[in-house]
């Protein structure tokens, strides 16, 4: 356009500040209440807002707490169930998606209804849902009696965690996939199939290559909500034994009198997914070049 | 011979579609029902009523006065969320499309980041905000209108930038051309234009704040700012009347009354103004943002 900068920035300049107001100096303050001390007498954190005497002897011991300490168990089980919780989400996910790319009936526009209906079905929903079904006289539990599986499904089990979050995440997997799989060029793939490639080889060499960058964005796009999860643990386990990271900044912020522990707990988990995002914005630049549409 | 082998590979891949359907669609349809059942099991069916969507005085959805309350607080947030979030959105837009020089890779960074931060980093993030450093904000409403406007304003950015891409200078090139103030230009050219991308980011953030929980519950002051989330995260695990499915399926309505009327608008507009694509392109533009 001409030049009119002024005007253009006067459009930007409510919403940034909004943005410095109330997303970047959060995590300002998240800092100096992580860094600060803690009041002898009231046992409350005192905030420190000079980043020059930010006090890093409360990080180190919940640093150690979480290598080495009581934290630890949290922090592998958090890494372990969003593991297998991803991969199930992607057996679930890419065959689905995949068809859905690749299938041009008359169903399609229907099928593409069918798999977005869940993704506006409220979350909490799902898992009251799946709460009423699991419970001891719910009818997947009556049902599995049938064969004998007499199982407490509702009270720390690893398993229900770890499927309840694959069921509530995995619709907001397909959409990327399906995008990302829709926008390749498949005549690549018939190209392959004519020079020789068996179907397996075409899959391996040519659209895998293909898709991986969609195929890593989509990935992480659930892994960062799932990494923060709280809730799907709290409404289908309820019990220490299951609990991740998320539980743990949820009752240290919510529950307990130690927000500095909180404030902690979210720095880590915001470095730890900051690194997962850097991965994103380069896959979706990638896929970005990639694709010539 | 390939369309042979494709053809079976298909045939079994539309069971798997068929199985992931059925698995996330009849769980949530079994509770619907269940909001219909007589007794006060939320597993066992006792029989057909309207129990608790309406005759039990005391208990029903709309009877019981915590529900009734939390739909109120529901509603009042998202549409209060709407009138905040829409105008600076929509500018934050327009602004952060086509400044230059200084500043601007903290604008499109901030822009963006929002979108990919999982929300219990933005809720906690506020909640010590709020709590420790804007004294001002009490929570309870007036920081969860805050919270939601802070995480729903990127998706209104990304919505309307794309419209903007899609729509190019030109138009408003012309309209200088013809004699328009800038202003003139943005105001009877581009913004009309706009439209569709206003009535999706609507669509959007409503479905979006209507159904949030992080947030507006680690920034909620109890029972006085409780919203229909956080009321069925609070009961679903104690020994509540099917009126909580009741109560779960009325949200579910209206997220799919929003988007289905979102949806019939978004594609007559686009019809009466001679824009291609119809049903699917407004279904694109809906789903773009909320994954």
């Amino acid at each position: 356009m001409r030049r009119a900068p002024r005007l253009w920035t006067l459009f930007a300049l409510p919403g940034t500040t909004w943005l410095i107001a109330l997303f970047a100096i959060p995590f300002y303050a998240v800092a100096c209440v992580a860094f600060g001390t803690i009041d002898p007498i009231f046992r409350d954190a005192v905030p420190q807002w000079n980043p020059m005497s930010w006090d890093f002897t409360q990080a180190s011991q919940t640093l150690a707490s979480l290598t080495s300490g009581p934290l630890r168990g949290v922090a592998i089980r958090t890494v372990v169930y969003v593991f297998c919780a991803m991969v199930i989400s992607f057996t679930i996910g890419f065959p689905i998606a995949y068809f859905l790319a690749r299938h041009s009936g008359k169903r399609k526009l229907l099928f593409l209804a069918l798999i977005i209906v869940p993704f506006w079905v409220n979350y909490l929903m799902r898992m009251l849902a799946w709460v009423n079904l699991l419970s001891s006289d719910g009818l997947f539990t009556r049902f599995m009696r049938l064969f004998g599986v007499n199982y407490n499904w509702l009270d720390g089990s690893p398993i229900t965690v770890v499927l309840g979050l694959v069921y509530g995440y995995v619709p907001f997997l397909i959409l990327p996939l399906y995008a990302t799989l829709e926008r390749l060029d498949w005549r690549l793939i018939d190209a392959a199939r004519d020079l020789g490639a068996n179907s397996r080889q075409a899959f391996r060499l040519v659209t895998m290559p293909m898709s991986k960058a969609g195929l890593v964005a989509a990935g992480i796009l659930i892994a960062l909500p799932m990494f923060g999860d709280y809730y799907t643990n709290d409404l289908l386990s309820r019990s220490p034994s299951t609990e991740m990271l998320g539980n743990q900044i949820d009752f240290f912020l919510n529950a307990s009198s130690q927000p500095q522990n909180g404030a902690l707990l979210v720095i880590v988990l915001s470095i730890f997914l900051l690194v997962l995002m850097s991965f994103y914005l380069r896959s979706t630049r990638q896929q970005a070049r990639q694709t010539t549409r | 011979m390939i369309n042979r082998l494709r053809g079976r590979r298909t045939s079994a891949l539309v069971y798997v579609i068929w199985g992931y359907i059925i698995w996330s669609l009849v769980p949530v349809i079994i509770a619907v029902i269940y909001s219909f059942n007589d007794g006060r099991s939320r597993t066992v069916w006792q029989g057909f009523s309207f129990r608790w969507w309406w005759q039990d005085p005391n208990a029903s959805v709309f009877q019981s006065s915590e529900m009734r309350n939390a739909i109120i607080n529901s509603l009042v947030l998202a549409v209060a969320t709407l009138l905040v979030v829409t105008p600076l959105g929509v500018a934050l837009a327009i602004g952060a499309q086509r400044i230059s020089g200084r500043g601007t890779n903290v604008v499109q960074g901030l822009t963006s980041a929002p979108l990919i931060t999982p929300e219990i980093v933005v809720g906690a993030a506020l909640l010590i905000t709020f709590t420790r450093l804007f004294t001002a904000v009490p929570l309870g409403f007036t920081a969860q209108l805050l919270g939601n406007v802070t995480f729903s304003l990127s998706s209104v950015v990304v919505i309307v930038r794309a419209r903007l891409v899609s729509i190019g200078p030109s138009f408003e090139e012309a309209a200088r051309d013809l004699g328009a103030t800038r202003w003139q230009a943005l105001r009877f050219v581009l913004l009309p234009m706009l439209w569709p991308s206003v009535m999706a980011s609507l669509v959007v953030v409503f479905a979006t704040v209507i159904d949030d929980f992080i947030i507006t519950s680690f920034l909620s002051a109890g029972v006085s700012s409780e919203t229909v989330p956080l009321r069925i995260y609070s009961s679903v695990r104690g020994g509540a009347t099917p009126a909580l499915n009741a109560l779960a399926t009325l949200l579910v309505l209206t997220s799919f009354t929003v988007l289905i009327v979102g949806l019939f608008g978004l594609s007559t507009w686009r019809k009466r103004h001679g824009e291609r694509g119809g049903m699917r392109a407004a279904l694109a533009d809906v789903t773009r943002m909320s994954s």
